[in-house]
């Protein structure tokens, strides 16, 4: 018998010729029927709905624009729009300071194990237990936030209860694990430092803030790659934490978008599904401008590696 | 999950009998929905199922508990798909998206037996399009629940009148108390005091037309009655940062005497009681009047029970529904409640709560108001909800929450 795949004359089967080109197809095929069926069937169904008006109940009737239009008047809309932003750009300093506790704890100290472990900890509870932590936290008659800044002299406040300080109170709060994160990833970027590089450095006299900026932090891109991926998308899609610590309010000035059309569409005083699908549309195509750039960054650095 | 895997089950099972033929005794199955698994409604509700099947062996009943925020939207599942043949909702405008969908039996032909002359205050309440769609099995009453003691410590009786109210007001606030504890961080609280006002500045009718989106937000009638609640933020009567708790977490204000009074549905009192008040230093009183000669209108949301469309047995759920507005039965399930029945023969426990609510109830001539979000449309309740919860923050900013309110009432009535 002569090594298959020296056979140039091809009398076998079918199946041995395409083994090699249709065996990856089968193996992705449970996994792309899945995800079409949950994740881009439902996309499509969602610009379609977005036309309609309809309660999940009864008869849908077309509206054309309609839910567009009033989404677009819509000052909770605006509202919901600009926390988004808010928590895009306040979450981006998870990234700093993750790397900043990871440079921290990257020393060889006993029991610096420990010391990671409680540093990661607020990443492995859940969200909703970090949310009515600091509502608790926060709570103006027993939280411990308005004794903490009275000791520098401050005014109490109701951190939740007013619409100016409330949204901000949540980012801190989603902060929290968050950085946790960051930390983690730049941890294992940091252990994959060439400690030869940082030598070479050193003997050149590089030190402090150079260092950091010219040899340790390009080394660490891959880490920064994907802590500002999760951060972003974690931010877009930040809902638990509303939802447990304010349920969008005082008066639905902490909605987000993902917030706001829970609450268009199925909360206890919604079922407009109509105008939450119109709602979706907008953060998906919020969402399309971030993962083209994503999708287009993976395929150059693919080309180029 | 568990209830559908349940349901499924119970399905099967359904499929595989034979459908007994029409008879006085009832037979095959009745599985029941109910909306509440707390302690005391969980009780009420198996006792009544137990007393049925008692009274038809034949029947197997089948009694599912859903937990009470759950059900709000579990119902839109199991109304369209595998429907029990009897569960729990709300009276009001609350039941209009199921009324209109054709998921509720009609049952308007149990309403004309002398069923509906015994049941007949809350017949409004469950009549949509003229015709009945379920059955009530309690009400509770809203009010003022205060601290009697500090009351009496500052020589205050409770007030019959507005000026009344904000005299006794001023006087507590002068002892370094506030007058009202409120929670609204969850702001269907704020609907309750809208509520009040509205009813006692502009009378039951006119606030009926209003819920059902009938008379502009931006009427004057509508101002007054924003107006009476801007005398009270304006003499600094309610707790400070009502947005930072919900209604449970405002209640130590009143235990601790930091806030005399609470403007609550009856369900205030047991989390009072096991807080430490008792019947001698809680008291009770309706809400003054405002606006003199004006009919007394009093909140009491029903709670009621309903027949799927879809249901399987209607036979036995009628005669369930009979059962359960029975005065024998009504009498039972309320006392274990610890709310008012509503058939007018049946007996009212002899709490002192109870019996208040009865008495101001059953005198209340004016007519029974639901509750905020059950008379109105639910979008124009979470909008309106919203914009009480910003009122009572910043009173200044009323010209542009009625402006809201009232461009999303135009929105729905174009519907």
């Amino acid at each position: 018998m002569s090594d298959p795949t020296f056979a140039s004359k091809d009398s076998r089967g079918w199946w041995p010729r395409n083994q090699m080109r249709v065996a990856p197809w089968l193996f992705l095929a449970p996994g792309i029927a899945f995800f079409a069926v949950y994740v881009i069937l439902p996309i499509f169904q969602s610009f379609q709905i977005s036309f309609y008006r309809w309660d999940g109940l009864g008869e849908a009737a077309p509206v054309g624009f309609d839910n567009y239009r009033q989404l677009f008047d819509d000052r909770a809309f605006y509202v919901s729009l600009w926390n988004n932003l808010k928590w895009l750009l306040l979450y981006l300093l998870a990234i700093p300071a993750g790397l900043a506790i990871a440079l921290f704890l990257n020393q060889q100290i006993k029991g610096m194990r420990l010391y990671k472990a409680l540093f990661f900890f607020p990443f492995v509870i859940s969200q909703v237990v970090v949310g009515l932590v600091f509502v608790w936290f926060y709570n103006p008659a027993i939280g411990l936030w308005n004794p903490l800044i009275a000791l520098f002299g401050f005014a109490p406040m109701n951190v939740l209860g007013n619409p100016n300080t409330a949204t901000y109170g949540i980012i801190a709060a989603g902060l929290w694990p968050q950085i946790a994160y960051c930390m983690i990833l730049y941890l294992t970027g940091l252990n994959a430092v060439d400690p030869e590089q940082v030598e070479a450095a050193r003997l050149d006299g590089a030190r402090g803030w150079k260092m950091l900026w010219y040899v340790i932090l390009p080394q660490l891109r891959p880490a920064t790659f994907i802590a500002i991926v999760v951060t972003v998308i974690g931010a877009l899609r930040s809902f638990d934490m509303v939802s447990v610590m304010t349920r969008g309010g005082p008066f639905g000035q902490t909605r987000v978008l993902a917030y706001y059309m829970f609450e268009v569409s199925l909360s206890e005083y919604g079922f407009r599904m109509g105008y939450g699908a119109a709602i979706a549309v907008i953060l998906f195509l919020i969402m399309l401008v971030y993962i083209a750039f994503f999708l287009w960054r993976m395929w150059r650095d693919e080309r180029a590696g | 999950m568990r209830i559908t895997v349940k349901g499924i089950a119970a399905a099967l099972a359904m499929s595989t009998m034979l459908a007994g033929t029409a008879q006085a005794e009832l037979n095959g199955n009745l599985r029941i929905f109910f909306n509440d698994q707390n302690p005391a409604p969980k009780a009420a509700m198996e006792g009544m199922v137990e007393r049925f099947q008692a009274m038809h062996p034949n029947l197997k009943v089948e009694l599912t508990l859903i937990d009470r925020e759950a059900n709000k939207t579990q119902i839109r599942n199991y109304l369209t798909a595998n429907a029990p043949d009897v569960n729990g909702w709300y009276a009001g405008n609350r039941m209009r998206p199921y009324v209109s969908a054709g998921l509720f039996e009609d049952v308007s032909d149990l309403w004309a037996g002398p069923m509906g002359e015994e049941l007949a205050s809350t017949k409004p309440a469950l009549t949509l399009d003229g015709k009945q769609w379920g059955v009530p099995y309690s009400y509770y009453q809203w009010g003022i629940y205060y601290r009697e003691d500090i009351y009496a410590e500052l020589g205050l009786t409770a007030a019959k009148t507005w000026e009344e109210e904000k005299a006794n007001c001023q006087v507590i606030l002068d002892s370094g108390r506030k007058c009202y504890a409120i929670g609204s961080r969850h702001p269907w609280t704020t609907g309750g005091w809208f509520d009040y006002l509205n009813l006692r500045t502009n009378g039951y009718d006119f606030h009926m037309q209003l819920t059902a989106g009938e008379v502009a937000w931006t009427d004057d009638r509508v101002r007054a009655a924003f107006g009476k609640w801007r005398e009270l933020l304006d003499m600094g009567a309610f707790i400070d940062n009502p947005t930072a708790y919900d209604w449970q977490e405002a209640l130590p204000f009143v235990v601790n005497g930091e806030a005399t009074a609470y403007l609550m549905g009856n369900f205030v009192v047991a989390p009072l009681k096991e807080a430490g008040l008792t019947d001698a230093n809680l008291g009770f009183y309706p809400f003054p009047e405002i606006t003199p000669g004006i009919p007394r209108a009093e909140d009491a949301p029903t709670d009621t029970l309903h027949i799927p469309a879809q249901a399987q047995n209607k036979e036995a759920a009628r005669a369930f529904l009979q059962y359960v507005a029975s005065a024998e039965n009504q009498t039972i399930v309320n006392e274990v409640l610890g709310q008012l029945p509503i058939n007018a023969n049946a007996n009212v426990g002899d709490d002192k709560f109870i019996q208040a609510g009865f008495e101001m109830l059953s005198t209340a001539p004016g007519g029974i108001a639901q509750f905020f979000d059950r008379d109105t449309d639910a979008e124009m309740a979470s909008a309106g909800m919203e914009g009480f919860q910003e009122f009572m923050m910043f009173p200044d900013n009323l010209d542009d929450i009625l402006n809201r309110l009232e461009a999303v009432r135009a929105r729905v009535n174009s519907r």
